[in-house]
């Protein structure tokens, strides 16, 4: 087997026998400038203004239905969407790729806000699991409690529950902030790969189970850690974000912030390229 | 998948059969091959309602056999005769369907182990539910497809429990149909959402102690299961909260006594559930719509935590 501990970290791979080929070409990786924000659009996005407002009565419509009538409005111009009688329907306002100020008048099913990029979002009511999968980047703050698997897979934005969340919040999260006012349920955090989670009330077991990164906030009481996940030093610059965040959050400005617990990755589980055989075995 | 659904009135009756029925309906995309009502209705609490089945549905995809219908009025004669011999009176008799059956009986024995016994010698026959409250109904196709064909929108009672069932781990029949009678306690209902993966070491087990399955469902488990933690002397709660290490797998479940309505949550909160509760109503669900459907007006509702039991009282 080749020594892996002695390979350059650029060589480590092939040393491993994972690839051997040499690549070519040119690389698929695009960067991103903040100059050339205003420049970016996905196809099929719409140029909006915040200062036009519009109701949307959905009572009567499926989730398809909304979804592509949202659009419509937004192809109008309409920057602000009043949602009317969402009564709980499954997947609705998913895939929004535009700014655009969108609020709900009641509860969101499953999967509400599901792979969005950029909505600010307000709901005024409770979310069924899954909400706000894959979210990329904009806020989305829900006023009552939330399903479990809250925020699975995010990769940006701030995702805010003034209530309590079910089990697996933040779930695979690889970026953003998952911000809870009250409880979470177990296995919060679970394989979260980068990214944030601010718990103010007390979080079930399994706390950050497998978490490869990221950091976990925890104001109440803990379950339970999970397999890797383990406590670290709360600092200053930690305890100043984690106010800031909490404010413009409207959620706990005057929580105090010093008493939270951190939780981070022990990283014994995943970072095998440093442990021998039998030390895999104890980590796990 | 599967859903379940569950509301309980606490102070006064109201339509369950027509309630469940909406509930129900809001979920059938988690399964139509079958769906079951247990329904608390109203009742003067004298005589036992005994729900049972000469035979199956053989139409709607099932995968049972064909029968002649005159096989059917055999067994019918037989538990008619039984009946007499262990000195139960038929108050009522009434046939639903060829398959189905509904009786009011005047029994006054407490023990209903050595009746359904006698009952369920028949082969064919399977008493869906037994008690002074609780009928079970459960047949194939969706929600609505099921009350219509057992007229059951005017049902009038305290509390009900209900399962659309999307059949993975058994066949597509009634027998394997939820709800399942808590054999052999009187007005004891289940339903599930989930599977359970130590079901036959826990059958074996329960099989030895004399305890009785009558389908492959791992759902019927959670049902002999808290019959024989009862039977022990355990409250209702006690064995649902023994149910959350005893039972092995992913679980929501529900269980309905004569006064009483629980759910419970296994400890990894696999399976969904949603609950709203105020001073006079307890309703549930999988999913938030099956609760809309009777109460379209915004509620607060939440999701129980993980290893979560719950009772409330009519």
């Amino acid at each position: 087997m080749a020594n892996i501990k002695s390979a350059s970290k650029k060589t480590k791979a092939q040393a491993m026998g994972m690839h051997t080929e040499v690549l070519t070409g040119r690389t698929q990786q695009k960067f991103f400038n903040p100059d050339e924000a205003e420049n970016f659009y996905y196809f099929g996005t719409h140029d909006v203004d915040f200062n036009k407002r519009t109701d949307l009565d959905v009572k009567d419509m499926t989730a398809a239905e909304a979804n592509k009538e949202i659009d419509n409005l937004m192809g109008q111009g309409y920057g602000t969407i009043v949602i009317k009688n969402p009564q709980g329907k499954h997947s609705l306002g998913v895939g929004i790729l535009n700014k655009l100020n969108l609020i709900f008048e009641g509860s969101l099913g499953y999967f509400g806000m599901g792979s969005c990029d950029g909505p600010i979002v307000r709901i005024n009511g409770r979310v069924g699991w899954s909400c706000a999968e894959n979210l990329m980047a904009g806020k989305v703050v829900i006023e009552k409690n939330a399903g479990s698997c809250f925020g699975a897979a995010i990769r940006g934005g701030d995702l805010i529950c003034k209530g309590s969340v079910g089990a697996r919040t933040g779930i695979d999260m690889k970026g953003g902030t998952i911000i809870i006012g009250g409880d979470a349920g177990a296995f919060t955090g679970f394989m979260m790969q980068r990214g944030r989670i601010i718990i103010l009330g007390d979080v079930g077991i399994n706390l950050g189970d497998s978490m490869y990164d990221g950091t976990i906030f925890v104001g109440g009481e803990i379950g339970s850690y999970g397999s890797d996940a383990v406590d670290a030093e709360l600092t200053r610059s930690d305890q100043d974000w984690l106010k800031r965040k909490l404010k413009v959050a409207e959620i706990g400005e005057n929580f105090d912030v010093s008493k939270m617990k951190k939780i981070v990755a022990g990283k014994k589980l995943w970072n095998y390229d440093n442990l021998e055989p039998t030390e895999k075995k104890g980590a796990i | 998948m599967c859903g379940i659904a569950g509301l309980i009135h606490r102070g006064k009756s109201s339509k369950v059969g027509h309630e469940l029925q909406g509930m129900l309906q809001a979920l059938k995309h988690r399964g139509e091959d079958s769906t079951g009502y247990a329904l608390y209705g109203d009742t003067d609490g004298k005589n036992f309602i005994m729900r049972f089945k000469v035979g199956e549905n053989v139409g709607e995809g099932s995968t049972s056999v064909a029968e002649d219908v005159s096989v059917y009025d055999e067994r019918k004669k037989i538990v008619d005769s039984y009946l007499n011999e262990m000195g139960a009176k038929i108050i009522k008799d009434e046939r639903i369907l060829p398959y189905s059956l509904r009786y009011e009986i005047e029994y006054d024995k407490k023990d209903l182990l050595e009746f359904s016994q006698k009952i369920e010698s028949i082969p064919g026959v399977e008493i869906l539910s037994m008690g002074k409250s609780l009928e079970v109904i459960k047949d194939l196709g969706n929600a609505k497809m099921v009350c219509d064909r057992y007229n059951l929108d005017k049902l009038v009672g305290t509390h009900a429990i209900g399962h659309a069932r999307m059949a993975t781990e058994s066949g597509v029949d009634i027998k394997s149909a939820h709800p399942f009678w808590g054999y052999p306690f009187s007005d004891v209902s289940v339903v599930h959402n989930g599977q359970l993966t130590n079901y036959w070491n826990n059958r074996r087990a329960l099989e030895n102690k004399g305890m009785r399955f009558m389908s492959e469902c791992d759902s019927e488990l959670i049902a002999v299961y808290l019959a024989e933690k009862m039977r022990d002397g355990a409250s209702l709660e006690e064995g649902m909260k023994e149910s959350l290490t005893g039972l092995d797998g992913v679980f929501t479940y529900f269980v309905a006594t004569k006064d009483s309505l629980g759910m419970a949550k296994d400890t990894m909160a696999a399976k969904p559930l949603v609950l709203y509760e105020s001073d006079d109503l307890v309703a549930m669900g999988s999913e938030e719509i099956a609760i809309r459907s009777i109460l379209p007006q915004e509620i607060d509702t939440y999701d129980p935590f993980d290893g979560e039991v719950k009772v409330w009282q009519i």
